[in-house]
């Protein structure tokens, strides 16, 4: 592990901000640190930092405890939340100053400075002051800033939070190649599980100053461990009682279950594909259709629940109060250890996703 | 209609103001010039040449640069302190700074004579360090108790200058020259000083004004006319002294006073413009 915290717990006063955190990021990773607003997530990521200092627990950095040094000797390069320039310098003193710091050879800081000017693409704007850039390029300044001196890792506060949905994304492909391209470990905080999905090789999961789970998207989406990472991530729904659908018989009344809209598929009766799974199929009748741009969200009422499916613009066209048959493949199921998929039993030994 | 009954509102507030201001604060100054010049220049340029009024101005500006300098500073170690850091009692220091502005300058006064006088807890302790050194610095009815009190009264016009611009600056920008390995001096220097320049110009200009004219707090610990007095207290004992010539006197050196005042005002304004002028960049 390249970046560890073990065990690191914190409090402001009697509020529990972090609980007994551990976790690990591997060299050269994208790691996102992903939670609801007030989680916790800045506060971990400050004492990485060392702007914070944790109540107990270590903070380790390529092998050293790093506990009692201070910020300034962690070499950690950092953006803050709105970014932090200095208001009183240029775009080019933002940037150099890291390296006048070290007291850097000056033609060594001028060719390094207009290296990272180029790489972050504000050639030109060198003279400019913070106030009269857009939000983008104060992004952009604040990451050139963060990575002049080299820093081994890079802490990145919600750095597109503060942008326009417009630019956003291609601001997050920007840095997402850009760090790839530095080739820096580096670990970004998010309340928006898009961003964490399209950007992280890891997302580590936070509710309430507690780590719910780390893992790569893939798994986080598919293997949710706790109700919260099954309900953060992805859309769902929460079901309190599954005992009266058709191959769910054997789960317990008041159970809660997480249904998502792609374990769910409705479906006309004279639909040739499921004609074989008929016998699973429940009747469901249209609520609400809302058009999401490339699909329709459809929430249809099925046994007294509402459940939500995704259906392709290419499919025969649906109406509100149109009744349609409902199959429900699969649900997820939680006691203490965890999140247990469990499958229709009406459907076992067919592949419902490969028809 | 509307607009009409508020120009009314505008021209009836415009005069009240200026009558008021013509009242109480143009017309005596005025008088007080008129007065000291009523005798003729001689008189005049012999007010201002008196011994007690050379000492009174001496210790007047010696008291101003002293307490100018070490409120400068501490002023500024207070404000970044209660502005950057957190720490127990941090809510009782904010209120501390303020007591000079809510404690009468005579008690203030009083209390240096009560501390350092002859019969104050700290005396031995002077005369202690006064032994080891050779020295006879003495702390009341002396220049150095005129400095402290001085010090005393106009202590707050700083920090509370500064506070609000650092308050409000937050600490980001301190903590990301932190995270680049930047001293806490550099971080100072760099950082947070040319945020709160025009902030201190200004609080020194008023901490300047404040000192010249301090009256309560310096008349509590000098007694000695011609040695130890401030050019307001100067005036006060030639005004009391009663002879129309000791009251030509009087006004002679106030006039002085009302002139340094004068520059500072206009040092103030230039510095509000020039503050003013940067912020709108
Ligand atoms: N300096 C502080 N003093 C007191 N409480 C704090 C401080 N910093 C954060 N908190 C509290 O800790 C919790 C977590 O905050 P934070 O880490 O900023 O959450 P997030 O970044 O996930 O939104 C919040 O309830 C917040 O109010
Ligand atoms: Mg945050």
């Amino acid at each position: 592990m390249y970046v560890e915290l073990k065990n690191i717990t914190k409090k402001f006063g009697d509020y529990e901000a972090a609980k007994n955190i551990s976790f690990g990021i591997e060299q050269g990773r994208m790691a996102a640190l992903l939670g609801p607003s007030g989680s916790g997530k800045t506060t971990i990521l400050r004492m990485l930092a060392g702007l914070e200092t944790q109540d107990s627990g270590d903070v380790i950095i390529e092998g050293k405890v790093v506990n009692d040094i201070p910020a300034s000797e962690r070499g950690i390069g950092f953006v803050f939340q709105n970014y932090a320039l200095f208001r009183y310098m240029t775009v080019y003193d933002n940037i150099a100053f890291g390296l006048k710091v070290q007291k850097e050879d000056k033609n060594k800081i001028r060719e390094r400075v207009m290296e990272l000017i180029s790489l972050v693409g504000l050639d030109g704007l060198e003279k400019r002051y913070p106030n009269q850039l857009s939000g983008g390029q104060r992004q952009r300044v604040a990451f050139a800033r963060a990575i002049a001196p080299n820093p081994q890792l890079l802490l990145l506060d919600e750095p597109f939070a503060a942008i326009d949905a417009k630019v956003r994304k291609e601001l997050r492909t920007w840095l997402k190649e850009t760090i790839q391209k530095v080739g820096i470990t580096s670990i970004f905080v998010t309340h928006d599980q898009d961003e964490a999905v399209e950007v992280a090789d890891d997302i580590i999961i936070i509710n309430q100053g507690n780590l719910e789970q780390i893992g790569s998207p893939v798994e986080i989406y598919k293997r949710p461990k706790t109700p919260f990472v099954a309900q953060f991530i992805g859309t769902s729904i929460v079901l309190d009682d599954l005992s009266g659908f058709k191959g769910f018989e054997e789960m317990e009344p008041g159970q809660k279950v997480i249904v998502r809209p792609e374990f769910v598929e409705a479906f006309k009766a004279d639909n040739e594909k499921f004609k074989g799974l008929m016998h699973a199929v429940e009747e469901g009748v249209i609520e609400k259709i809302e058009f999401r741009g490339s699909y329709l969200e459809l929430t249809l009422k099925v046994n007294g629940v509402s459940l939500t499916t995704n259906r392709s613009l290419e499919r025969r066209s649906v109406a509100v109060g149109e009744k349609m048959c409902v199959l429900l493949y699969r649900v997820y199921a939680f006691d203490q250890s965890g999140a247990e998929t469990h499958k229709n039993k009406l459907l076992k030994g067919i592949d419902v996703e490969k028809l | 209609m509307k607009k009409k009954s508020e120009n009314v509102v505008k021209w009836i507030l415009i005069g009240i103001s200026v009558v008021f201001f013509l009242l109480m604060l143009v017309w005596p100054l005025f008088e007080v010039i008129f007065r000291a010049v009523a005798d003729g220049w001689e008189t005049y340029s012999a007010a201002l040449t008196a011994d007690n009024t050379v000492s009174a101005l001496q210790v007047t500006l010696i008291a101003t640069v002293i307490a100018l300098v070490v409120n400068t500073f501490f002023g500024v170690v207070a404000a970044w302190l209660v502005t950057k850091f957190d720490f127990r009692g941090k809510n009782v220091l904010s209120t501390l700074i303020d007591i000079p502005f809510s404690i009468s300058p005579v008690i203030a006064g009083l209390a240096y004579i009560m501390t350092f006088g002859r019969s104050g807890w700290a005396t031995p302790l002077i005369d202690k360090i006064n032994e080891l050194l050779g020295t006879d610095i003495s702390l009341v009815f002396s220049v150095p108790g005129v400095v402290l009190a001085t010090i005393f009264v106009t202590f707050p016009f700083i920090s509370r200058e500064i506070i609000p611009i650092l308050h409000a600056q937050g600490k980001d920008e301190e903590e990301a020259a932190s995270m680049m390995g930047a001293s806490g001096f550099t971080i100072f220097r760099k950082i947070t000083f040319p945020h709160i320049k025009w902030g201190l110009l200004y609080g020194m200009i008023l901490c300047t004004a404040r000192a010249f004219g301090e009256f309560g707090a310096v008349y509590a610990v000098s007694k000695a006319r011609g040695k130890t007095f401030t050019l307001p207290l100067e005036i006060d004992a030639l005004y009391m002294a009663g002879s129309s010539d000791s009251i030509t006197q009087a006004f002679a050196v106030s006039s002085l006073l009302v002139g340094m005042a004068v520059i500072v005002l206009v040092f103030k304004n230039i510095v509000e413009y020039k503050a003013k002028k940067k912020e709108e960049e």
